[in-house]
């Protein structure tokens, strides 16, 4: 098949094709599953990364 | 192979143009939003496009598309198996499972960078100092291959020496990563994904294309394997669309041992493990953006490592079919039937005269396996008649036997000037992507990891000016490996050290970490001791080929390349195989034996788990992390 003689190449071929396929079709189906939120956490976490950026 | 002109004026307007944009869109980038945390501290979203390509155009450098492209083109579309983990794990496991967590544990506990999180986690300033230090002393070593890989295919592509080709490499890395490349502006990453991706889907094009489809070129790579050469058959390789021959207590099995451990489980594992893309997971509003980014990160890396991996292959039928005519004197049929034959290599010094080319490395004629497609008559040196033929072989021998030589080789023969000149720019996108990340971490590591934990001082100028000379000694280090390191498909085999470093040091605290609430401070310190310590120990004295190189071993044994080299295939079996183990091991007999960490500890980082009066704390900021560690 696909001129690939050892099943286990065609198997890393189409298995890495497939496992594309089934990361796009994870992402589709969970589109807007998840919760969006961000916390006063987040926040607080995300102004602190800021500074550690900044004195880079 | 057939060397390009020197560079000209065409190649330096358009990569200036290029590095005008990429500034241009860094300091449209500072004047709005620029990074993952300025996207959060505004309460927006990151597009899941640039969410995904920014990540993808970090983890993929110029390491995977020279150096196990040009593995691949060594050993065949085995390697595709890589692939198969760098999605299946790098992206839809990491994303899935681990992004979360991380990104929740590391918010509840403010943390900034992976040691810290390790470090705020099991509240050990050891841990945090211990990963710290690994990553200062072992990240240049990643580096290099990136900046190796970048260079060997300037050198190739504008004929200019491999010093000359790093230097202006590691000019142009530095230009960009010191002043401002460090900060992760989203913009510049996708800007360098996109342009990798566009090099990546004409090269993938191209590949199949010219070998008349999909199944006519894999048909005829399969027809090849009587053409692999002799030192590879021995290793074990039946050709390349076929795995290596497996099995154990023969030298015959070694390449599978070498392909399956160091290449597709050291790297394929080691990525969710590497710090410079945990921090990520951080810098994400929510599980949601996580989600969205999924199907965009997995398509980017089944360009960014399938294509090279399947052309690297591929370049073997494209040289056999097409390649530049190579002359020599058959020295044994292989297939009468199809014209294979091994040759034994031959210039011409005078008019019709014809002698032996010597290879450099033997000392010995040089001899190709071959298509023969025609024969001639002629004379030797001296005078008397041969039998002259004509034919193509195998990429592995127009890259003179230098696996990072094989996607260079490739482009610069196979392949438009123009597209060398985008496939430049593909690289120099890869590099500067990684590569910024990659100094933003070792700064990082020394500045907040290392010196503020031991001076005990936080944000101070002098940990920055700490982060900063890191940087610059990261960055001469890493060129000064580069510089003096050329051997055996070496790109790859760097990035497989410190990704399998990585695996076997860090993989069990962090997964233990973060889903396994009796992993405790001691089991985690000793896992990762374990796994470190074992790691070097294998990488020193055992597996032949760093051992060999790193001279150790010798001097213990006497002269021999591993301590086990008198037990076939044990040199050959990459650290992580028995590291990682022993470290998941570690973790859990330790955590068993030792104290649990404090429940108050512990309703911090998981606050779902906790009791219900406990989980109003999840939205309080955590303020100052640093008074927790002990």
């Amino acid at each position: 098949m696909l001129g690939i003689a050892d099943p286990l190449v065609l198997a890393a071929f189409l298995g890495c094709i497939a496992v594309a396929a089934v990361s796009v079709l994870y992402g589709i189906l969970r589109r807007n599953a998840a919760v969006d939120e961000v916390t006063a956490e987040d926040r607080a976490w995300a102004i602190e990364e800021q500074k550690v950026e900044d004195e880079l | 192979m057939t060397g390009h002109s020197a560079v000209g004026w065409v190649d330096i307007v358009v990569i200036l143009g290029y590095l005008l944009t990429t500034v241009y869109l860094g300091w449209l980038g500072y004047r709005r939003t620029r990074t993952g945390a300025d996207y959060l501290v505004g309460g927006r979203s990151v597009h899941p496009v640039i969410m995904a390509v920014s990540y993808g155009a970090t983890f993929i450098s110029t390491a995977a598309i020279v150096g196990f492209g040009g593995v691949a083109g060594l050993f065949g579309m085995s390697l595709l198996w890589l692939t198969f983990l760098n999605i299946g794990v790098g992206i839809l496991l990491a994303f899935t499972v681990l992004g979360e967590p991380t990104r929740r544990l590391g918010h509840h506990l403010g943390a900034h960078t992976f040691p810290e999180l390790l470090g705020a986690r099991y509240q050990s300033k050891a841990i945090q100092i211990f990963a710290g230090l690994l990553i200062f002393l072992f990240m240049p070593l990643y580096s290099a291959a990136v900046m190796t890989g970048g260079a060997v295919f300037a050198a190739t592509q504008f004929g200019v020496d491999f010093e000359v080709a790093l230097l202006v490499f590691a000019l142009i890395t530095a230009a960009y990563v010191i002043p401002g490349g460090l900060k992760a502006v989203m913009y510049t990453d996708t800007f360098q994904g996109l342009i990798m991706i566009l090099a990546m889907a004409y090269l993938l094009f191209f590949a199949y294309t010219s070998l008349g489809g999909v199944s006519a070129a894999h048909q005829y790579l399969t027809g090849m394997a009587d053409l692999v050469p002799a030192p590879l058959q021995a290793m074990g390789h039946q050709g390349w669309t076929a795995m290596p021959k497996f099995g154990w207590g023969a030298t015959g099995y070694d390449l599978w041992w070498t392909v399956i451990t160091a290449i597709i489980l050291g790297v394929g594992i080691g990525v969710v493990a590497q710090p410079q893309l945990v921090v990520r997971f951080m810098t994400v509003r929510s599980r949601r953006e996580l989600d969205r980014a999924v199907p965009i990160g997995a398509v980017f890396i089944l360009f960014m490592t399938g294509t090279p991996f399947a052309v690297g292959s591929l370049s073997n039928a494209w040289f056999a079919q097409h390649g530049p005519l190579l002359k020599g004197q058959v020295v044994k049929e292989i297939d009468a039937e199809r014209n294979h034959a091994l040759v034994g290599l031959m210039k011409e010094t005078s008019p019709g005269r014809w002698e032996p080319v010597i290879n450099p490395k033997t000392n010995q004629p040089a001899t190709a396996p071959m298509v023969v497609s025609a024969h001639q008559p002629a004379q030797d040196a001296q005078g008397a008649p041969l039998d002259l033929v004509s034919g193509r072989a195998p990429s592995v021998v127009y890259a003179k036997g230098d696996a990072d030589q094989i996607i260079p080789t490739f482009i610069n023969t196979a392949l438009p000037r123009w597209f060398g000149l985008v496939f430049f720019l593909a690289l120099l996108a890869a590099a500067m992507s990684t590569m910024s990340s990659q100094f933003h971490t070792i700064g990082t590591a020394a500045g907040r990891d290392l010196y503020e934990r031991i001076t005990g001082q936080h944000g101070t100028e002098p940990s920055v000016l700490a982060m900063r000379i890191a940087i610059v000694i990261g960055l001469l280090v890493s060129v000064s490996i580069s510089y003096n390191v050329r051997e055996d498909y070496v790109i790859a085999r760097f990035t497989a050290i410190f990704f399998g470093l990585c695996a076997a040091t860090f993989l069990p605290a962090y997964i233990g970490g973060l889903f396994w609430r009796r992993a405790t401070r001691a089991g985690a310190l000793a896992s990762m001791t374990v796994g470190m310590l074992v790691s070097l120990f294998w990488l020193l004295l055992v597996k032949a080929k760093e051992a060999s190189a790193i001279g150790l071993v010798q001097l213990v044994t006497g002269g021999k390349t591993s301590l086990l080299a008198d037990y076939p295939n044990w040199p050959s079996v990459d650290p992580i195989i028995i590291a990682l183990p022993l470290a998941i091991l570690t973790l859990i007999l330790v955590s068993a034996i030792t104290k649990a960490s404090d429940p108050q500890h512990l309703r911090r980082c998981f606050p779902q788990y906790a009791a219900p009066q406990a989980t109003t704390r999840k939205s309080e900021p955590t303020g100052d992390t640093h008074a927790r560690y002990r």
